[in-house]
């Protein structure tokens, strides 16, 4: 197998099929959270970023990343963890913006709540309270269409 | 004192803290006043019990006897505990825990901030991630405050017999010992001293804001951050934390 491994860009093509186990619209390359995909040696070193200290979604990504290309006979493989720079919204990509939106979570947005309702587009909302059904989330309602939505919040 | 023990005490103190919070704040899982608090807190919890992982992490890495985070959280006795009083003390009602929580958040985002730009470069690291949970925690809680301080009468005379109960906990954190000397002197963390008069200036405003009264008196309670003498909380807690790898060791899942 010496020399034959796969490309860097073609792991990339794979963990973007990885799926935030609690948000399974994004991939983890969505999130951001994979920031960087290297062969040492025989070794494929995936580099990982923790969204939230305490997420307890972290192992199972790392897992998750594992099996998905252990699926692609990539076996050698070791995940790092690193913490600086801290992990921040900015990273999420447009792609996974667009994803979320379509979900009905609302994308994070640098004035520190929602732009928009995700389901009817409406601008009129409020806040519930600053944490939602995980770490990374809010809980917003529209005064329009008066239905509840988590928002992404910006970090 | 040797510089490495004085980063092993001083590294105990943040993940103490942390870790003693976080505990206090997950005991409201299931009980909270509304579902979306209950949420709100246990997601709080979730933050400081993270960066307990890492601070602790360090401390056992810093110290060099193979102890791990969870070694050192949950096979260690009150005496070794190194957290402030502040975050031992019970939960009481939600107003007293949302004060609480509001005065630790308080010391807890500046001391964080000037750790991220401290000389460390692990705790600096540690520190910029977890000041972004800080600094969302000290919104939610200041928030929380003025709402209750400033709400209905029976809200108000309960935040206000929150704040006189926990005021004389708010000189611990600012009054140094040999520990904070060494880290000082390191160029790792800031003279606790210095860090009274943003915090001051911060509490002010919020219970200016809530119509609360900062108590005058300046009796201090102290005694968790060096050890020398935490309250009859802690040992409490710990019984209930440290229950199952005491009572199976090493167990894991």
């Amino acid at each position: 197998m010496v020399g034959s491994h796969p490309s860097t860009e073609e792991v990339w093509a794979w963990l973007d099929l990885v799926p935030d186990p609690e948000i399974p619209v994004i991939s983890v390359v969505d999130l951001g959270i994979v920031r960087d995909v290297d062969w040492d040696r025989g070794t494929l070193v995936v580099t990982v970023t923790p969204t939230y200290s305490g997420c307890p979604a972290t192992s199972l990504i790392a897992l998750e990343i594992e099996a998905a290309l252990a699926a692609q006979g990539v076996r050698d493989i070791r995940i790092e963890t690193r913490i600086a720079p801290a992990w921040t919204t900015d990273w999420l990509s447009e792609k996974g913006r667009a994803r979320l939106e379509e979900f009905g979570i609302a994308p994070p947005q640098k004035a520190g709540g929602p732009d928009r309702c995700p389901r009817c587009g409406a601008r009129d909302l409020e806040r519930v309270s600053q944490f939602g059904s995980t770490p990374c989330k809010a809980q917003w309602r529209c005064r329009e269409c008066l239905e509840p939505f988590d928002y992404f919040k910006c970090i | 004192m040797d510089e490495n023990a004085a980063l092993f005490e001083f590294l105990l103190r943040m993940g103490d803290n942390t870790l003693i919070l976080g505990h206090r704040v997950s005991e409201w899982c299931g009980h909270a006043p509304v579902l979306e608090e209950d949420i709100a807190l246990a997601n709080t919890a979730l933050d400081l019990i993270g960066q307990t992982q890492m601070w602790l992490g360090l401390a056992g890495e810093i110290e060099g006897q193979g102890r791990s985070a969870d070694d050192l959280a949950f096979l260690r006795d009150a005496w070794d505990f190194r957290n402030l009083l502040l975050v031992e003390q019970p939960n009481g009602d939600f107003g007293q825990t949302m004060m609480r929580q509001f005065l630790f958040d308080a010391w807890h985002l500046p001391m964080l901030t000037m750790l991220a730009v401290g000389g460390h470069e692990r705790i600096a690291e540690i520190a910029a991630k977890a000041a972004k949970e800080a600094a969302y925690h000290l919104d939610r809680s200041a928030d929380l405050v003025i709402g209750l301080g400033d709400g209905t009468e029976e809200s108000h005379a309960r935040m206000q017999a929150a704040l006189d109960l926990l005021w004389p906990y708010m000189a611990e954190p600012f009054e140094a010992d040999e520990v904070d000397a060494a880290m000082t002197e390191a160029g790792v963390a800031p003279d606790p001293g210095t860090m009274r008069g943003a915090f001051m200036e911060k509490v002010g405003a919020v219970m200016d804001a809530a119509t609360l009264t900062v108590p005058e008196r300046r009796f201090a309670q102290t005694g968790g951050k060096s050890g020398v003498r935490h309250s009859e909380h802690l040992g409490h807690i710990l019984t209930q934390m440290q229950w199952l790898q005491r009572a199976y060791p090493g167990a894991a899942w």
